[in-house]
Parts: C-alpha cells; sequence; structure tokens
C-alpha cells in the first residue's frame, strides 16, 4: 500500500509536467489547428534560460525560483512569437503540411542552433526553488514534487481563467471558431496568433524549468523525448482541449510510473502507447475531446 | 535527429579535398573527375610527406553524455603520441592521430571508424570507452582488417567480435567479482538490489557479471530495476528498490545518470549506499546541486587513481596536469597506455603495416604502463589491478586495490 501510494506520488509529479508542455500543444492546435512540433525545443530554452538567469541567483529561495521561472517565462514567449512571426506566418495560408514541415525544420535548427550555442552536453542546472523532503508516515513527499503540481495547477487555472474570461481569451476562441469570420468582426487575428504562441512558449518555459528543478542534468536534446509523451498526452485528453491535456498528461505520468516500477519497466512507454490507441479506438476525439465549444 | 556534426565533418572534408584539388594540374584534376570523386588523390609531395608519418585512427565520445570520458580519453591518448614524437617517434616516424568524434551516439562510431579507414587510410584504430560503441566499432575493423585497441571498454563481447580487437583494460567478469566480494565484505551487505540500463552493453554485462559472483558468495539480490539511456525519472523503479529494502544498491551506469539516480534515492529517503563501475568515473558525477551530498559515501571500481604511490605514476599525473591543468583520471590513463601497446606492437613489428602490428599486438608482454603491467592474453584482453574509490565531499578518494 505504501509503495502503491508512493508512485501514485511519483506519477502525479511527473505527470503534472506532462500536462504543462501538453498543454502548449493543445492551446496552439486549439487556435491554428497544426502541432506545433519546435515546442519541445522551446521547453529545452526555457531551461537553458533558467540556468543562465539561475546561476546569478545566489540563494535559493521561493521568490528567486519564481523570478528565474518568470524571466525564462518572457525570453521564450518572445522566442516564440518570433518563431511564429518569421517561419510561420508568411506560410498561414499555404496547406497545412507546408506549416507542418517548418514546424519540423523548426524543432531541428534549435536542436541544433543549442548544441552550437549552450554546449552539447549535460550541464547541471543550478538550485532555484529550496528543496527538502516530508515524511508523511512512509511516504515520502519531495517539495520539489509540491512545487511541480502547485506551479501546474496555478498554470492550469490561470490558462482556464483566461480563455473563458478575458477580451483576449474571446478573441482567441473566436479566431479558432472561425479566422475569416473573426476578422470581419474587427479582431486582429494577426495578434492574437501571436499571443497564443506567446502563451504556449511561456507555458513551455515552466515546464522547462520545473523539469531541470527536478531532473538537474539539462542539454539541447532534453526535450525530445518529454515532448513527445506531452504531445501522446494532448492528443490522448483531446488536442485542442485544456482540461484534457492536464487530464492526459497526469493519466500518462500515473500508467508510466506504475509500469516502471514494476517488472516490464522497459515496456512503459509502449504501455502508454498501446492504452492510446485503445482510447482512439473507442473515443477519436480523445477523452475530453468532444466538448466542441470550449476548444480555445 | 541531429545532423549539426555531421554537417561539419562533411564541411571539412569538402574543404580539405578542394585544398588539395588545386594543388592538381589539371589532366590530374580532370583524372580525378572522371574516376567520379572516388577520394582526393594526394598529391606527389603529400605522398613524400606521407612517408615519414604513421596515421594513427581514434573515435571517441568528444561530445554528449558521455562527454566527460571521451574528453579524458582522448586527452590520455594525445599526451602519450606528444609523448612519443617527442622522443623521435616509431621506426624514425612521427605519429599522426586523427580524431574523430561519435557524439556519444550508438551508431555513429561505425560511420566514424569507416571515415578514419576509408578516407584518412590509418593503420589502427584507438577507442572507445562504452562498449556498445566499441563493438559496433570493432565490426567494421575487423572486417577491414585494421587493427583495433580499445582503452577501456570492458565489456568481454568488444575483443570476441574478431583476432583484430583488442584492449588494454580488465573485463567485467573481474570488475563484477571484484565489486561482489567488495559489497559482502566492505559493504557487509548481504542483500543487494540491482538497476540496470538496458541499453548498454555494458550495464547489462557488468550486472549479470555482479550478481553471479554476489550470489556465489552467499548474497541475495533482492530487486532488480530497469531503466533506459534516455531516462531522467527514476523514482518508480527506487520506490520499488526501496520497498525490497536492501543494505546496498549497484548501479552499474554511466555518470550521468547515476548523479540523477543518487538524487532520487536521496529524495525518497533511500539511505544505503550505492555502488557501481568504472563508469561513474567522472568528475560531472558530483557536480550540480546536491550531488555531491548524494553520493557521499558511495563507492566505484576503476583502473587507476592519481593518488596510487609509484613513480611511473606520479611522473604521468605531474605531465598531465601540466598539458591539460587537470588531474587524469582512470579514462586518460587508458587512454595513454592503448598508444603505449601500439607503439611497442609497430616496434616490434618493424613496420606499420596493419596486419603485422595485429600479430605483434598479439604478444604483447609485460609493457609497463600508467595502470600496470599489461599482457594480452589469448582473448586479447588484459588481466590488471581494480582500484576502488569512495566519493568523499564530491572527490574520488583511493580506498584499496584488488589484484587479480
Amino acid at each position: 500500500m505504501t509503495e502503491f501510494l508512493q508512485q501514485l506520488i511519483n506519477g502525479v509529479s511527473v505527470g503534472s509536467m506532462y500536462a504543462l508542455i501538453a498543454l502548449g500543444y493543445t492551446l496552439v492546435y486549439g487556435v491554428l489547428r497544426f502541432i506545433n512540433f519546435a515546442h519541445s525545443d522551446v521547453f529545452m530554452v526555457g531551461a537553458f534560460a533558467g540556468m543562465y538567469l539561475g546561476r546569478n541567483l545566489g540563494q535559493a529561495s521561493v521568490g528567486g525560483g519564481l523570478l528565474v521561472m518568470l524571466g525564462a517565462m518572457a525570453i521564450c514567449a518572445v522566442l516564440g512569437m518570433l518563431i511564429e512571426r518569421f517561419a510561420y506566418r508568411p506560410l498561414r495560408d499555404r496547406s497545412k503540411l507546408s506549416v507542418l514541415i517548418t514546424a519540423i525544420g523548426m524543432s531541428l535548427f534549435l536542436e541544433n542552433a543549442g548544441q552550437l550555442v549552450f554546449g552539447p552536453n549535460p550541464q547541471p542546472f543550478p538550485t532555484t526553488f529550496p528543496s527538502r523532503n516530508f515524511e508523511l508516515g512512509l511516504v515520502v513527499v519531495s517539495s520539489k514534487d509540491l512545487v511541480v503540481f502547485g506551479v501546474a495547477v496555478v498554470l492550469l487555472a490561470a490558462l482556464q481563467l483566461l480563455v473563458l474570461k478575458t477580451r483576449i481569451g474571446t478573441a482567441m476562441r473566436a479566431t479558432a471558431f472561425n479566422p475569416q469570420a473573426a476578422a470581419l468582426m474587427g479582431i486582429n487575428i494577426n495578434h492574437v496568433i501571436s499571443f497564443t504562441f506567446g502563451l504556449g512558449s511561456a507555458l513551455a518555459a515552466a515546464g522547462g524549468i520545473l523539469w531541470a528543478y527536478k531532473f538537474p542534468k539539462i542539454d539541447p536534446l532534453m526535450g525530445i523525448a518529454p515532448g513527445l509523451t506531452a504531445f501522446v498526452a494532448a492528443v490522448l485528453g483531446g488536442i485542442g482541449n485544456i482540461p484534457g491535456a492536464a487530464l492526459g498528461g497526469l493519466l500518462i505520468g500515473i500508467i508510466e510510473t506504475f509500469v516502471k516500477g514494476s517488472r516490464w519497466s522497459t515496456w512503459s512507454e509502449a504501455i502508454a502507447f498501446i492504452l492510446l490507441i485503445i482510447i482512439l479506438m473507442f473515443r477519436p476525439a480523445g477523452l475530453l475531446g468532444e466538448t466542441q465549444p470550449e476548444k480555445v | 535527429m541531429v545532423i549539426g556534426g555531421r554537417f561539419e565533418a562533411g564541411a571539412a572534408e569538402l574543404l580539405i579535398c578542394m585544398k588539395r584539388l588545386s594543388y592538381l594540374s589539371l589532366p590530374m584534376l580532370l583524372a580525378v573527375l572522371a574516376a567520379g570523386f572516388s577520394g582526393c588523390k594526394p598529391s606527389a609531395e603529400e605522398t613524400a610527406a606521407d612517408a615519414q608519418i604513421i596515421k594513427v585512427g581514434e573515435f571517441a565520445s568528444l561530445t554528449g553524455s558521455e562527454a566527460s570520458f571521451g574528453q579524458s580519453s582522448h586527452d590520455g591518448t594525445l599526451l602519450a603520441v606528444e609523448d612519443i614524437n617527442n622522443a623521435g617517434g616509431v621506426l624514425g616516424k612521427k605519429l599522426q592521430l586523427i580524431t574523430e568524434d561519435d557524439q556519444s551516439k550508438d551508431g555513429e562510431s561505425a560511420t566514424a571508424v569507416k571515415k578514419l579507414i576509408s578516407r584518412d587510410k590509418v593503420v589502427a584504430i584507438l577507442g572507445e570507452v562504452a562498449s556498445i560503441r566499441s563493438i559496433e566499432a570493432a565490426q567494421i575493423c575487423q572486417q577491414y582488417k585494421v587493427p583495433q585497441i580499445s582503452p577501456s571498454s570492458t565489456n568481454p563481447k568488444v575483443t570476441q567480435t574478431g583476432d583484430y580487437i583488442f584492449r588494454v583494460c580488465f573485463i567485467d567478469p573481474f570488475q563484477g567479482t571484484v565489486m561482489a566480494q567488495f559489497a559482502a565484505k566492505t559493504l557487509k551487505a548481504k542483500k543487494v538490489a540491482l538497476l540496470t540500463d538496458v541499453g548498454s552493453t555494458y550495464s547489462v554485462g557488468l550486472a549479470d557479471f555482479f550478481k553471479a559472483g554476489f550470489i556465489a558468495g552467499g548474497g541475495e539480490i533482492v530487486a532488480e530495476q530497469k531503466f533506459t539511456k534516455d531516462d531522467k525519472d527514476f523514482k518508480a523503479q527506487l520506490t520499488a528498490v526501496k520497498t525490497a529494502n536492501p543494505d546496498a544498491i549497484f548501479i552499474p551506469a554511466y555518470y550521468g545518470q547515476v548523479t540523477l539516480i543518487a538524487l532520487q534515492a536521496r529524495e525518497l529517503g533511500i539511505t544505503v549506499p550505492l555502488f557501481g563501475g568504472d563508469g561513474w568515473e567522472a568528475p560531472e558525477l558530483t557536480e550540480g546541486p546536491g550531488a555531491a551530498e548524494a553520493l557521499e559515501g558511495c563507492y566505484f571500481s576503476t583502473h587507476f587513481s592519481p593518488e596510487q604511490d609509484s613513480p611511473k605514476i606520479k611522473q604521468f599525473v605531474a605531465a598531465y596536469q601540466k598539458r591539460f591543468g587537470s588531474v587524469p583520471d582512470a579514462m586518460g590513463a587508458l587512454g595513454y597506455d592503448s598508444v603505449l601497446a601500439l607503439v611497442d606492437a609497430i616496434k616490434r613489428a618493424g613496420s606499420s603495416d596493419s596486419d603485422k602490428i595485429r600479430d605483434a599486438l598479439a604478444t604483447v608482454k609485460n609493457l609497463e604502463g600508467v595502470t600496470g603491467i599489461t599482457t594480452l592474453d589469448t582473448n586479447r584482453d588484459a588481466q590488471k589491478p581494480a582500484v576502488i574509490l569512495e566519493i568523499k565531499g564530491g572527490k574520488f578518494v583511493y580506498k584499496e586495490t584488488v589484484n587479480p
């Protein structure tokens, strides 16, 4: 029972990071109907931005950690907007395939530029948030798990509020619903799309910082594996759907952890993918994919 | 998905080709073009220069996840080549070391070695640290009949690839037994848990040999957990290990993952010592927040310690420090010794012909190096003492030497 609870905590912790990355995929897909493959590499840039900012931060503290995270989020938001402006916008009226290939190209570009700029070798990530362990009976909860879970929940709630309750959120939903009609109604869709990319990239940066805080060795290819898993999580939950991405991330994280802790540990990814196929067979739009009006 | 390294190498190759082309006269140029760029033909001067050098190829993980291994090994190799050349070279010729980076990627080493053999026409190949990449390269070297000396790959399969493949370090059946005895005697462990990287030939092999040795000594393996190279999250496996309540945890893996495993083990409240093999030895092991504390009082076996009391080692450490500004580790020392073995073979063969070097390598005997005496046995492996180091305050402290 103790082991079960401990694995559940482990699973929720890694799952909430998948959820955070999945949000970025889902957000861009919801508005533009395309998969931003460069998202996992913006995640990596976020971690490196955090590393450089964090080095100048002496003592680990909650305030300092948040500061580093906000800094990295701002840097990545700008990066995301630039990527959209120069790589995706010129191709917006072309076929979806051109944009998709551009996204893959952008992903490769960031990975290789990362190796050139940051160096290809894994580097230690400085302490940003303080860490300690809390023992609850036989179960151990690390402050890392709490920070990761807390930040993910706060960002998820903030995003949901932003999309459903604010003017820009309404504009995003309108653009997602019908870009031409939205433009006719006086919405500057370039601004809206730019904002969406900035927001998605900021979330990727937050994910990158949390990932690096939990697994403090970062390298320019660190985004590939979690990016793929998070993408699967977004599809599992219903891509384009915010609570769906969160649910998908948590589910994948928990399943992965339980499989890894069993004797079939090397099958963890295979089992997650088999589950995805089974769920998509019965619910082709993903777990929460049917609620059309809630799409961002 | 990464094309950076390859592209650079490709571009460099093209540049060299173009440079050389400018030396050629027009008819020769046409001849080369007619040959369909089958390769850049060296000019007459270059062939004359070639007669004065012996080309030795090296492939190493200079970048990527095992960069520390590749860098140390390369530095040691380079130092040895410089020492030999400063002392007048071999057979009156200088050694030229041509190095390729395999980026710590499985699959890249075969490409690197093919390049060294077909483009650079090296007489012998030195490399690598990681067993899986040495084995890949060994298949190519065996096919082209170019002798390969692995400085520090310990998996038995490396030299089993063929009779052109050698190594100057001990093998994992020995290392596994050493650590099994160490666990039983020094750590007084009765129950040990294993954590293995299933994608690594080295890790799987060492885990098996350890297990056999530990069970033979009356110990019990209470948990066996697995992970793969790209894993960052080990908490699931460690939670299962914790439930089994071992006295110590054996982790035959490479340093990059060991750090993360140690950090996460301490987060889960696992306080027992962790121990492993020579894959741990890199300064990066204890770098980063909390890493040194997490690994305090842990042990690993390796080939060499700069603290060992021997004039040969002291001299090597001083020379290495002067050249590179850092203290050599086992990979550096073995890189050095791999060159000594090659030079010894070339001298005794009296030729830089690959086949003759191979025959001479097979009879390397009582060759004194910095990691002890090298004598290659019928399996083309060396038998050398193992050194056990303890991690104290983030540093590796000499604990004991175990002779074969």
